[in-house]
């Protein structure tokens, strides 16, 4: 089916190149059979318009852009300092779309209204200081004005404060799956290293380490609204990238080193799943998996899953194979809610206990949830 | 005329057309070798756009040109998808790009341009051409591996660069991509070494360097960047082929793969980033230059006008050329480096922006008021004024760290750099071979079949591309085999499919280009010396090429290239070569 559709492309691309010589060599009827290869008046005009209708499409195809795609940029920040990024980025945008669509203009119509004619006399206009001057100051200061921005909302973001009270969390990333530490009651992680890694402790925590002691190793990561989380992001294998969209954060994960990101998240899962844009979001993605599922009922195959939102932890730096199916779900709890959540999860060292335990008798028959858990984990001390 | 009655050795069809050291031959090498490649790059870039666009479907095509081995019952294989995309990243920068461009144009055009006969050395230059052949030979050689070709990248960042047990392509398909690329730097480095001895030395009479054309000049400069930074990539390169086959630790430390540790430690994959993106971020200007330097040569050549603020051009491609080598860390803004080191790259590279204005500004200055000749080298250079200005503006989204977290590596990055120097670069080039073809091939193209070339060329790239900032700004990360496994990306899903399909009709229609070249080498309308009725002095040597370029003497120059439309002459164009009347003054001197 497909190849027949790629047989028919081609053949009307064939057409199309036909037709388009054809109206070219119409546009040349009047004049005289001119094989020059130079462009002569008649060329000059009839470029000149499309000339100018080619900024008219620009500017269709960005107004259609905006109504046709709009509603698939990003909404609603999860992030405190979300609406910060977000703000620049409106503001950045409008600077381009401001003097893209002057320039653009400039350019295209000038080239329609100066298209060559016999007797036309181009000016001999070398040189003006003043007009260099212009387009030289003037992106100097709005320029100034964004890199002062940019560079006070990125220290803002980038630097934490030493005496700020915040949660330390590790995110570990592997080839191809996501794994998070909490560095339990003392709010400090344990040390780690790859190679300390054996059996159920996946992360290689190190569990002499007292600071270890109390850590807690999960698949799914859960935070607490309103509280800054620190992360502390190990790889273990190549370079990945942890990247949140919905909290507009991002940081590579390097084997060998500890990188860091921090943010505070202010929008709970049960939160953001009301908001109008994520509740259209997800009804148009329904109606698509919809529409779908029932193209592979019809095919005898299983029906696509209803989607729900989640916040997403993603890889974003090319991992491998796999790197295109690399997630972890994200939830963000009241801190009630996140307190209960954690409590459930074994430390570390139970988990290492138990799975190394003499009399392997009773190992776990606790939920499926637990049992995903034991990827038990540890990591430095932070500083 | 020929090579012969002036007195040269006798030509062999060997010494003539394989192993030349005449500039001109050597440029039409680079020309037809660059644009072979370019043929391969977009033709992968097709088959992973269908991936894309129809996930996991099962393509004729690919059966034919994949085989069973890397599309298995024709469906793509995920590690195959990657390797796709990392040679054709690689070929298109280094191969196409940077080699095809700049390797063309500079040999074409510097010699000509200054009146010189050759460049410095012929011998090294031809050296260069063949160093570049046997480096695209294994490239291509590398697609055959059982194991794949290289899979990381173009970036190859290790260590997925440098474990076989991370991607399979990191095996023997890595191997020959190193190799590939320290013999194409080499060959990089001599055709540079050369271009800027021979503009420094071997300019005729009168051509001081403020009578240079803008081509020229772009070239000159563009290869001292790439001195100063290949070396850089060669040494990573090196240091890299270490890590792999010595074991050494230079970029590896504290890896568990496959079930095992690894020895290595000490080592830091940053480290790699820095020493690629020294050269990475300049390489992006080595191939946008010389762009620059034939878009503003054919624009005042076609406007009948001087090139407006010719210094300020001169300053602007310096100070781009300066500030290229100093932003590299915008690449590596969330890679784990010192915020602090993000601030001052976030400054350095908002900075580029302003030579980058002056350079749109004097551009649409300079058809302001022309009498433009509205050939398709023409076109083809408004097109570029305009891409470059679309992806150039969102360069101060990406360039400011605190934009960049969000939309690093989405398809936000993909939109602005194909935009900003793939299609514009390559619009810079197209240009430049209908411009040039008639001195490089003594005959006219079909300016009909450039005409459709041309305009589908601009709307398909503008299809393809400007969604791609959407589905950037919806978050989808580059370098994914299929989005299907996020629930959240299904209504991007039709976005990519209309890229798709714009990427195919465009690639289709590059075939009236090549049509166009190879049938009008033989079958081309003879060309007149100046059909353009340009000021430059490559306009002055003989229609048929002979070595030496000239068959008396060199012309001496008399003022400087942009004397078009000038008040006080009969003809709208003003030769370099011909001397200044009585009271008549040289503007810049």
């Amino acid at each position: 089916m497909t190849s027949l559709l790629i047989f028919l492309v081609i053949a009307l691309i064939g057409v199309a190149v036909w037709q388009l010589t054809k109206i070219f060599d119409l546009t040349q009827v009047g004049t005289s059979k001119d094989d020059s290869g130079v462009a002569n008046d008649n060329d000059n005009k009839v470029n000149g318009y499309l000339m100018f209708a080619f900024v008219g499409f620009i500017y269709i195809f960005t107004i259609y852009s905006f109504v046709a795609w709009g509603d698939l940029i990003l909404g609603t920040p999860a992030s405190a300092h979300g609406p910060e990024v977000d703000s620049l980025m409106e503001i950045s945008m409008a600077l381009i779309f401001f003097v893209q669509t002057i320039t653009q203009f400039l350019l295209h119509y000038f080239t329609f209204k100066y298209a060559g004619k016999e007797g036309q006399k181009a000016l001999y206009f070398a040189d003006n200081h003043k007009l260099e001057a212009v387009w030289t100051i003037i992106p100097v200061i709005v320029l100034s004005g964004l890199i002062m921005y940019g560079l006070y909302t990125w220290n803002d973001i980038m630097y934490v404060d030493e005496d700020e009270d915040v949660m330390y969390v590790e995110l570990y990333a592997k080839q191809f799956a996501w794994e998070a530490r909490y560095a339990g009651e003392d709010n400090t992680l344990g040390k780690a290293n790859v190679r300390l890694i054996e059996g159920v402790n996946t992360l290689g925590v190190d569990l002499e380490d007292p600071a270890s002691n109390d850590d807690k190793a999960v698949s799914e990561l859960h935070l607490p609204i309103g509280k800054k989380v620190v992360f502390k992001i190990r790889s273990q294998d190549v370079l990945h990238s942890a990247y949140m969209p919905h909290f507009r954060a991002q940081m590579n994960c390097v084997p060998g080193m500890v990188t860091q990101f921090a943010f505070v998240p202010t929008v709970t899962t049960v939160e953001m799943r009301l908001d109008e844009k994520i509740v259209a979001k997800v009804n148009k993605i329904n109606k698509i998996r919809a529409a779908k599922s029932i193209k592979l009922v019809a095919e005898g195959k299983e029906a696509l899953d209803s989607y729900t939102f989640d916040y997403l932890l993603l890889c974003n730096k090319i991992c491998g194979a796999s790197h295109y199916n690399m997630q972890m779900k994200i939830v963000v709890d009241t801190p009630e809610d996140f307190k209960k959540w954690l409590a459930e999860k074994p430390t570390v060292t139970q988990v290492w206990k138990d799975a190394n335990a003499p009399a392997p008798v009773e190992v776990k028959a606790a939920p499926l949830e637990v049992a995903v858990d034991t990827t038990m984990v540890l990591a430095q001390v932070i500083k | 005329m020929s090579a012969h009655e002036h007195g040269h050795h006798k030509e062999t069809f060997i010494t003539k057309y394989i192993f030349s050291i005449d500039h001109k031959m050597i440029a039409k090498q680079y020309l037809i070798t660059g644009m072979l490649m370019g043929i391969i790059g977009v033709a992968m870039s097709i088959f992973f756009r269908m991936q894309i666009a129809w996930p996991e479907e099962s393509f004729e095509i690919f059966k034919i040109f994949l085989g069973e081995d890397y599309a298995p019952g024709g469906v793509m294989k995920n590690d195959i998808y990657l390797a796709l995309v990392t040679i054709h990243g690689t070929i298109m920068v280094f191969f196409v790009l940077t080699a095809g461009l700049s390797g063309t144009f500079s040999n074409l055009l510097i010699p000509l341009q200054i009146g010189a006969r050759d460049m410095a050395s012929g011998f090294m230059n031809m050296i260069s051409y063949w160093m570049f052949f046997i480096s695209s030979v294994i490239m291509i050689a590398s697609l055959f591996v059982e194991s794949g070709p290289a899979s990381a990248g173009w970036t190859i960042y290790p260590p997925l660069s440098a474990l076989p047990q991370a991607i399979p392509g990191s095996g023997t398909g890595m191997t020959l991509w190193l190799v590939s690329m320290a013999i194409f730097i080499a060959s990089s480095l001599m055709g540079s070494l050369n271009y800027v001895v021979t503009v420094i030395n071997l300019r005729t009479k009168g051509m001081t360097m403020t009578r240079l054309p803008l081509t020229v000049w772009a070239f000159f400069v563009t290869a001292i960047i790439g001195i100063i930074s290949f070396p850089v990539l060669f040494s990573a390169a090196l240091l890299l082929i270490f890590d792999r086959s010595f074991g050494t630790s230079f970029f590896l430390s504290d890896i568990f793969i496959a079930g095992e540790v690894l020895h290595y430690q000490g080592g830091s994959p940053v480290l790699f980033e820095h020493l690629f993106w020294f050269l990475g971020h300049p390489e992006v200007y080595i191939v946008i230059l010389p762009a620059m330097g034939l878009v503003s040569e054919i624009m005042a050549s076609s406007s009948r006008k001087p090139i407006f603020g010719y210094r300020a051009m001169i300053a602007s491609i310096i100070a781009i050329a300066f500030l290229s080598t100093i932003v590299w860390g915008h690449h590596m803004f969330i890679s784990g480096m010192n915020p602090f080191l993000g601030s001052v790259f976030t400054f350095t590279t908002l900075l580029i922006a302003i030579p980058s204005a002056v350079k749109a500004f004097n551009w649409i200055t300079t058809l302001w008021k022309g009498n433009l000749q509205l050939n398709t080298a023409m076109l083809f250079s408004i097109g570029f004024v305009s891409t470059f200005i679309t992806g150039g503006l969102t360069g101060i989204i990406l360039g400011d760290s605190t934009l960049d977290i969000n939309v690093h590596d989405t398809y936000f990055v993909i939109a602005h750099f194909h935009l900003v120097m793939g299609i514009s670069a390559l619009y810079g080039f197209f240009a430049g071979v209908y411009h040039w073809y008639p001195k490089m091939f003594g005959r006219m193209l079909n300016k009909t079949l450039g005409y459709v070339h041309f305009w589908v060329t601009v709307v398909c790239a503008y299809g393809v591309f400007f969604p791609m900032h959407f589905i950037g700004m919806a978050g989808l990360p580059r370098r994914y085999y299929t989005n299907s496994e996020f629930p959240l990306f299904d209504e991007l899903a039709d976005v990519n499919v209309l890229i798709t399909m714009f990427a195919i009709i465009g690639a289709t229609f590059q075939i009236a280009f090549f049509w166009n070249i190879f049938y009008s080498m033989f079958y081309g309308k003879k060309a007149t010396q100046n059909p353009w009725r340009s000021t430059t002095l490559e306009w002055t040597t003989p229609v048929e090429h002979l070595h030496g370029n000239w068959p008396g003497e060199i012309p001496e120059v008399y003022r400087w290239p942009y004397d078009y439309s000038k008040p006080g002459h009969d003809e709208d164009f003003v030769p370099q070569t011909v001397p200044m009347k009585d009271g008549e003054e040289e503007l810049h001197h």
